[in-house]
Parts: structure tokens; sequence; C-alpha cells
């Protein structure tokens, strides 16, 4: 189990230095980030001026290593609208992001398991198909949509819960609901249909022949089994987690990163949008890793192979 | 076997007919101003007329006819998103799958990375680095679908290949380069066409998403996500302009899911699983 974990740890940073060349290179081989950020106006002295700023100077090789140089010392530079070190306001930010997605990450799973144990176990009844609708009209509905949709609904018709900005528990109940229903729905449909393959298979048989309780059976035998699929497919659950809370806090004007990741590509925030890609890779490949440790923990075959 | 999903057939079908008849369909431009006639609500509300169906927005023009432009903007870049993305992974898996050893190797460990790495963010800084456009949104979302694609493709063409009729290719002496177009790629167009199919619904949440926050086609160009991104400060007094294109957008990407899940199961069940 060590050795494992060290060769995934090695992975991930392999994989830190892939995303941050990969980013360099973008930034610098698709156009020149100073004219982004630059009014078209702007004289040839102030371009100079920010080629330099943004060390967009001398030849790529050597800015190349001068941004790794600077990124592994914790240096990425200065954001042009806060006029702070990048990772600074990064990490300002990153304490709200934290308040919100790991709640809406439980919220999603208590849901999701029940339902999609119940709608194996009861295949084609009410709750099966119901709980199917929801799923597949999760899938459907931009989470973007959806926020706007509940802010119509439950802020300016009911009047029930407020729209935007953070505050006390009702500032979180809409938020949680726009991030979540794609993960709900997602997690159903993976636990429904592993589910029904496990309640198919040998062991099961041979638990119930045991006498084993059902409960047991179900709850000991199947779900450490069903949950297998959700952990190897985490990855893309982890793409629509990022793609979520940047349009769930844009939406909801949440001060967490997603918002600031927002607010670098409206306001042509170079330095600043790369610092915050480069730092979610860092925390997305370390959450990863945790996933993985538990894969492996779940799932002994993974450790072996 | 699954009855045909018409409702779903019918909804694709509008779309495509508005997108094509988009100047026949409406009198209206979709990026011409007409300040006079801003915010007016759909006909069924008070203060609205039949001139504006589905009302007007903050520079007064015609929310209905931005929508059938938007249906536009919408398939053209789903079906080049599809074609890049789609074309590339098709490639690469069949090139990984066939030639194997270090080459599959390092292929896959690209596609691990990709799944890795939420592509988002690569789209949304390529949109400050290139500057928005179609081409931006394409190479964008074309990063969001290879390594999919690539993937199962891949997977297919690791079973094809020890089949007898690759074996006798062989023996015939043809080049790998002949066996993988004429014999290999043919057998998994039947994959390729249920995964472009299940990812149609991917394509366009992307681009509305991407068009949503600030990294689509640019404005005044109507685009579905813009005119949701558009509407949402107006949401307490016109919420037509955001909910309408929302609708639009939930109930195509239901249809192409439900038509791809038709498919699939139609063409090759054992992609059940995706």
């Amino acid at each position: 189990m060590r050795r494992y974990i060290v060769q995934r740890l090695l992975q991930g940073v392999f994989l830190v230095l892939i995303v941050t060349t990969i980013v360099f290179f973008l930034g610098r081989l698709t156009g020149n980030p100073a004219d982004m950020v630059l009014p078209e106006d702007a004289s040839e002295e102030d371009r100079q001026e920010m080629i330099e700023t943004l060390g967009l100077d001398g030849p790529v090789h050597t800015q190349f290593f001068i941004f790794m140089g600077n990124a592994l010392q914790g240096d990425l530079g200065l954001s042009i609208r806060y006029r702070q070190p990048a990772a600074e306001v990064f990490f300002s930010r990153l304490p709200n992001t934290m308040k919100i997605v790991p709640a809406t990450m439980i919220v999603a799973l208590v849901l999701a398991i029940p339902l999609g144990i119940l709608s194996a176990l009861r295949r084609g009844s009410v709750t099966d198909r119901f709980s199917g609708a929801i799923a597949v009209l999760g899938i459907a509905t931009p989470n973007f949509w959806l926020g706007i949709l509940l802010i119509y609904l439950f802020s300016v018709q009911l009047g029930w819960l407020p729209s935007a900005r953070m505050g006390g528990f009702t500032h979180y109940i809409l938020p949680t609901i726009t991030l979540g229903t794609f993960l709900v729905a997602g997690f159903m449909r993976l636990i429904r249909s592993s589910m029904l393959e496990i309640l198919d298979s040998e062991f099961v048989k041979l638990a119930r022949i045991k006498g084993l309780s059902e409960f047991k059976v179900i709850w000991k035998h199947c779900l450490r089994n069903a949950l297998i699929p959700v952990l190897s497919l985490w990855g893309v659950f982890m793409g629509g987690l990022v793609t979520g809370a940047i349009v769930t806090e844009t939406v909801f004007a949440w001060p967490g990163v997603g918002r600031l990741t927002y607010e670098a590509v409206i306001f042509r925030d170079f330095p600043l949008l790369q610092a915050v890609i480069i730092m979610d890779a860092i925390l997305i490949l370390f959450i990863n890793l945790l996933v993985d440790i538990l894969y492996a923990y779940v799932d002994p075959r993974i450790r072996y192979t | 076997m699954r009855r045909l999903p018409w409702t779903s057939l019918i909804i694709i079908g509008a779309m495509i007919f508005m997108a094509v008849f988009a100047p026949v369909l409406t009198p209206h431009s979709p990026t011409d101003q007409t300040l006079s006639d801003k915010l007016k609500p759909p006909f069924w509300e008070e203060g609205g007329s039949t001139k504006y169906l589905l009302g007007t927005d903050i520079f007064g023009r015609d929310v209905l006819t931005r929508m059938f432009y938007g249906a536009r903007v919408s398939l053209i870049v789903t079906a080049l998103a599809l074609s890049v993305g789609g074309g590339v992974g098709l490639l690469i898996g069949i090139v990984s799958g066939y030639v194997g050893g270090r080459l599959d190797s390092f292929l896959m460990r690209l596609v691990d990375a990709a799944f890795a790495f939420p592509a988002i963010l690569f789209a949304l800084l390529l949109a400050v680095t290139m500057g928005q456009g179609m081409k931006t949104l394409v190479i964008a979302i074309s990063i969001l679908l290879w390594a999919g694609f690539a993937r199962v493709v891949r997977g297919e063409v690791l079973a094809l290949k020890e089949r007898d009729f690759v074996a006798l290719a062989k023996v015939h002496g043809c080049s790998p380069a002949r066996i993988m177009a004429t014999h290999i790629l043919p057998n998994v167009l039947n994959t390729f066409m249920v995964l472009v199919t299940l990812n149609i619904g991917v394509v366009i949440v992307a681009e509305a998403s991407l068009s949503f926050l600030g990294a689509g086609i640019p404005p005044p160009t109507p685009s579905w996500g813009l005119m949701v991104a558009e509407g949402r400060g107006k949401i307490t007094s016109a919420w037509w302009l955001s909910l309408i294109p929302g609708i639009a957008i939930t109930m195509v990407v239901l249809a192409f899911n439900l038509f791809g899940d038709w498919l699939r199961d139609r063409l090759d069940p054992k992609l059940r699983q995706l």
C-alpha cells in the first residue's frame, strides 16, 4: 500500500509539472497576453512595459526557466486587477469555496446512495422511475441556468431565500442545490447500475444462502462494491465539479475560487488566471490522490496491478 | 427493442429547422437594436404584443429571433467540435490500440492526464490568450472531448485486432496503415457514431457554459448561453430573457441524450456502462 501511495504521489507531481508547462506555452504560443490585457489604443511604450511586467521579454526558454523557478518558490506573478501576488489572492478566496464544495458533495452522496440502492432493489417501481426521471433531467440541465431558475423561483417570486453573497445557513441552500444536482444524478445512476450487476453476482447469492440478513447483504456486501464505479469515474465528476463551482459561484456572487476564475477571464487578468489554473491543478491532483488511495482501500485489486 | 424516441426527434428536428431557416422565419434582425421597444414581455404577458412573440431584451432585440440564430451557433459549434475533437480521439484510439507497445502506453497516460484535469480551465485560458471566437471555442471543446473518444475506441480496437480478418489482411501483406484504414476503421464507426450522439448534449452545455462565462462567441452574435448570461441581471423584472433560452438548452440536451441512449441500445449495447 505504501509503495502504491508513493507511486501515485510521484505521478501527481509529474502531472502538475505537465499542467504548468502546458499553461505556460498555451499562454505564449497562441498570442501575446500583453495585447489581451492592454486596451487597443495603448502606446508602444506601454506595450513594452506590460511585456516586461508579465515576464514576456527574452527568448521563450529563458522565460520558461524563470517562470518555473519562481513558481517553485511560490511566486506565480502579480494579479493585474488586484495588484497583489496572484497566489495570495487565490488563498484568500479558497476558504469560501471550501465552505460550499465539500458540503455539497456530502449532501449529494447522502441523497444518491439510498436512492440508487432503492432504485436497484425495486426495479421498475415508482421510486425507480421517479429517480430515473430526476437523473435524466439533472444531467440535461446546465447548472448556470438551474441557479438562475432557482433564484427566480425562490428569491424573486416566493422571496424565501437569499439570491446572492455569503451569509447564514439560508445562503447555502440554493448554491448547494445548483452545484449538487448533477452530482446526485450522476452518482445515483452509477450506483443503480452497479447495484443491479452486484445483486446478480455469486457472492451475494452466497451471502443470502448463508442466511445473512438482507440489511447486511445490502449495506455490507453490496454497497462497498457499488461505490467502486463512483470512485473510478471520479475524474469525470471532478471536471464537472470544477466547472460547476465556477458557474455556481458566478451566479450567486459567492466570493470563492470559482468566482475568482470568472473574474480573471472577464477582466483578462492573465497572470491571475495562470496562477488559478496551476493552483487548481495542485489541489485537484491532491484530491485525486486521496480518492485513489480510498479506491485502493475499497478495491484491493487496484493495489496489486 | 426500444421504440424510436419520437419526442426527441421532433425537438431535434425543430431545432435544426429553426437554425437552417432562421432568416426566413423572422422579420427581425438578431443584432440590430430598437431601443424604443426594449424589454417588451412575451405576447401572453401584460404589455406584450404579437410583434415580438417572446419579448425583447435590453437593446430591443427580438428574443425569438435571437433564439433562431442562437440555434445556428450551437449547431455549428457542435458539428465542428465533434468533428475535430471526435476525429482526433478516433485517430489516436485506432493508432494507440493497433500499434500497441510503448506508443500505446504513452498515449493512454496522456488520456489519463486529460481525464484527471478539467479541460474547462484550459478552455478559459485559451479564451484569454487567443481571444474569443469560433476557432477558440472549437479548439477548447475539442480538448474536452478527444480523451473520451480515444479511450473507448482503443478498447474496441484491442478486441478487433485479434480477429481473423485482420490476421488474413496481414498475411496478404497489407501495411499497418492500410489495415487501420480499411479493416479497423469501418468496424469502429458504429461505436464512433454512438459516442458522437451521446456527446452532442455535452458539447451544447459546454458551449453554453463557456459563453455564459464570457469565453464563448463574443457579443452581439446570439448564443443561448450568452442570452442566459445577458438576462441574468434582469431576472427580477424580465424573467423571459434568461429563462426562455435556458428552457431551450435543457430541452435540446435532453432530446439529444435520449436519442443517444436509444442509438446506443440499438447499435452498441455494450457501451451501456458509460
